[in-house]
């Protein structure tokens, strides 16, 4: 008996010794949750990109697409925390309480929240990326290349993100050209080609030369490039998709982001932080300018975008002024995050009300 | 806004343009349950005769193998409906919402490799004579052969079930299988028959976006067209010329709804979205009030299974 002991005492401390070993020599492993499906060419492909990119990088990860933002956020990601993933990168606005729910739960488990803005616990950080300043760009463009006066632009959601898009591609539209008027049309989808593509084509029948977009899929540059007017890729460089039609694009740009957070994990550095990132920090990509567009244009917008990277420049630069004629910005301040995260308001020269 | 008589033209042919899918897939599953098959797998089908039709068209580079291939594709998918509906005597409804769920699926699966490549530019008939005529030049001209197909189908699909033989088999097995049985007639054959017919027809209306529409992949590019299909030949009361009607329509709305948009008419967006759904079942209501009519084409036997005990 007194055998016995010593020897299951020994043999447990092997093991307890093993394990220990095991988890200190453990690869890091992450984990991704999306909201979509990766074959969506759109948000939840981009996301995927960058987790390609973290395994390049030398990382395991493994991702779970489709994941309702509900009770079911929080089960699948109870399961990620408790199957042995040490940082869990949620990629929906949606996952916000689940993710901060679940993270509690899990403190020795990082978390990282995609557009949320609330970091409740420790282990939770957030991010999201600056794509205003994207089409701060598109817009310049826009207002210098359009014939007709009329610009077009189909729209998903009625949510800060796509008005704060919507007003900044204005401002820089009207910057150039006071004539121009934004049309805009509202999808209420995030990806059905068949509808994106109706709606692109009621804008260019009603005169648009130029089409932006804040849907994910490829129809509406194809309809522009079958119309024969200039359009903007949304997400991924959409060029191959219509040489003649896409002027350049704004690329979600993760995978730096996601390798860098991954390694802080693995090195024992992360810590919780707020990140939104631009054009400077490469999170926004702009895509190759067209050789459609004049020179001087190109030269124009290469410069913005140093400056929107350097922050010489800044998207909301007052003064701006609401639909009604209230000051949002005064003269010589720029909007802080704070207006810019819950911009429900279009600034002037926006034509119709936002949908409630 | 510039309304001239070219402008409406544009817009009638983007409206038709739209109603495309919605037409095949109805006619496709009017035939179906004529023969008293109700199949709920018609999104399925559809997704998958989208993949089918792209995945074809960029590995083999030519169209009219993955038109077909499409095709093919739905009728190898509603053979599995056929034969547990039909052989296992399985329920309709289920097996159908299963179909549906399974389409979706593998169609992802198989499209993993096929998002964000362009698709191939699809030829167009008479579009030379486009600019011709005012206003019907841009509706009759420059279109697709499946765009002609796609209008020809419901007036083809009404003569073939009241003018044909083979039609009034169909309807007998629709509304008495067994009296139908008695004939002689193989019962089991006729709704296999349809289900395919019915598969084929929602594998080409996939491919039809997939490959001409919109042509690329990205999944579930269908998008529930399937279910409005589905919808449309039931309020369309069984007849192919009111399924015409019914896709115009909404497709009609849908594309005129965004126009309204466009011009700035204060109408609340979510009712100007909700509008085709709520339009195109009130008129298709209205227009099939009859209910001696309904009665006459309505299958009798729609979802009931049928099985021959001897």
């Amino acid at each position: 008996m007194h055998k016995f002991l010593i020897r299951s005492f020994v043999s447990s401390l092997v093991l307890l010794f093993t394990l220990t070993v095991a988890a200190v020599a453990k690869d890091v492993k992450a984990a991704f949750v999306y909201i979509g499906p990766t074959g969506d060419h759109g948000w939840t492909y981009q996301h995927d990109v960058g987790r390609k990119a973290v395994e390049a990088a030398g990382f395991k990860t493994t991702y779970v697409e489709g994941v309702p933002e509900s009770a079911d956020a929080e089960r699948v990601l109870r399961q990620l925390a408790n199957s042995g993933h040490d940082v869990i990168f949620t990629t929906s606005f949606g996952y916000m309480n689940p993710t901060n729910k679940v993270a509690k739960e899990f403190p020795n488990v990082k978390f990282e929240h995609a557009t949320g803005y609330k970091r409740e616990h420790p282990n939770v950080s957030t991010y999201a990326a600056r794509f205003y300043e994207g089409r701060t760009i598109l817009g310049t463009i826009a207002g210098t290349m359009t014939k007709s006066n009329v610009i077009g632009y189909v729209a998903s959601f009625p949510i800060p993100e796509v008005i704060r898009g919507i007003n900044s591609f204005t401002l820089a539209a009207q910057k150039v050209n006071p004539n121009i008027k934004t049309k805009i049309v509202w999808a209420f989808t995030w990806y059905d080609p068949g509808k994106e593509a109706e709606a692109a084509k009621a804008l260019i029948d009603q005169g648009a030369d130029v089409i932006a977009q804040h849907t994910d899929s490829t129809a509406i540059v194809q309809m522009a490039e079958k119309a024969g007017v200039y359009a903007f890729g949304q997400a991924s460089d959409m060029d191959k998709f219509a040489p003649k039609a896409v002027l350049t694009s704004v690329e979600n740009n993760w995978g730096p982001y996601y390798v860098d957070r991954v390694k802080a994990v693995a090195n024992g550095t992360w810590s919780q932080k707020d990140t939104w990132h631009g054009i400077g920090d490469g999170m926004v990509v702009i895509s190759d300018l067209d050789s459609q567009m004049p020179a001087d244009l190109r030269s124009k917008v290469k410069k913005l975008q140093a400056d929107l990277a350097s922050g010489k420049v800044h998207s909301f630069t007052g003064p701006i002024y609401d639909q009604k004629g209230n000051l949002m910005v005064a003269e010589g301040k720029t909007a802080d995050d704070g207006m810019l995260a819950g911009m429900m308001t279009y600034v002037k020269g926006v034509e119709g009300d936002i949908p409630k | 806004m510039i309304i001239d008589i070219n402008f409406i033209g544009l817009i009638i042919a983007s409206i038709m343009a739209s109603a495309v899918p919605l037409i095949l897939a109805s006619c496709g599953e009017l035939i179906t349950e004529r023969s008293g098959v109700l199949n709920l797998g018609v999104e399925g089908m559809m997704i998958i005769g989208a993949i089918s039709g792209f995945a074809l068209m960029t590995v083999t580079g030519s169209l009219i193998i993955a038109v077909f291939g499409a095709m093919l594709a739905g009728v190898l998918i509603s053979t599995i409906f056929a034969f547990l509906t039909q052989t296992l005597i399985t329920n309709h409804v289920a097996t159908g919402l299963a179909l549906t769920i399974f389409g979706i699926g593998i169609s992802a699966m198989i499209g993993k490799n096929f998002v964000g490549i362009p698709g191939k530019e699809f030829p167009v008939l008479f579009q030379g004579l486009k600019d011709t005529i005012p206003l019907l030049g841009p509706i009759l001209f420059g279109h697709s052969i499946v765009f002609y197909f796609a209008f020809a189908l419901p007036f083809i699909t009404s003569y073939f079930l009241k003018k044909t033989k083979i039609g009034l088999i169909v309807r007998a097995v629709g509304d008495s299988p067994e009296s139908a049985s008695n004939q002689g007639i193989n019962v089991k054959l006729v709704r296999y028959a349809c289900i395919l017919y019915g598969g084929a027809m929602s594998g080409l209306a996939g491919a039809y976006l997939s490959m001409i529409y919109t042509p690329q992949w990205i999944e579930n590019m269908t998008g529930g067209r399937g279910w409005i299909a589905l919808a449309l030949v039931v309020f369309s009361t069984w007849n192919p010329i009111k399924i015409l009607i019914g896709a115009m329509i909404f497709g009609g709305l849908t594309i005129i709804q965004f126009h309204m948009q466009a011009i700035g008419v204060r109408i609340p967006v979510q009712f100007l979205t909700a509008l085709p759904y709520i339009v195109t079942i009130i008129v298709l209501v209205v227009i099939s009030r009859d209910s001696r009519k309904i009665r006459l084409s309505t299958p009798s036997s729609l979802g009931k299974s049928f099985h021959k005990d001897n």
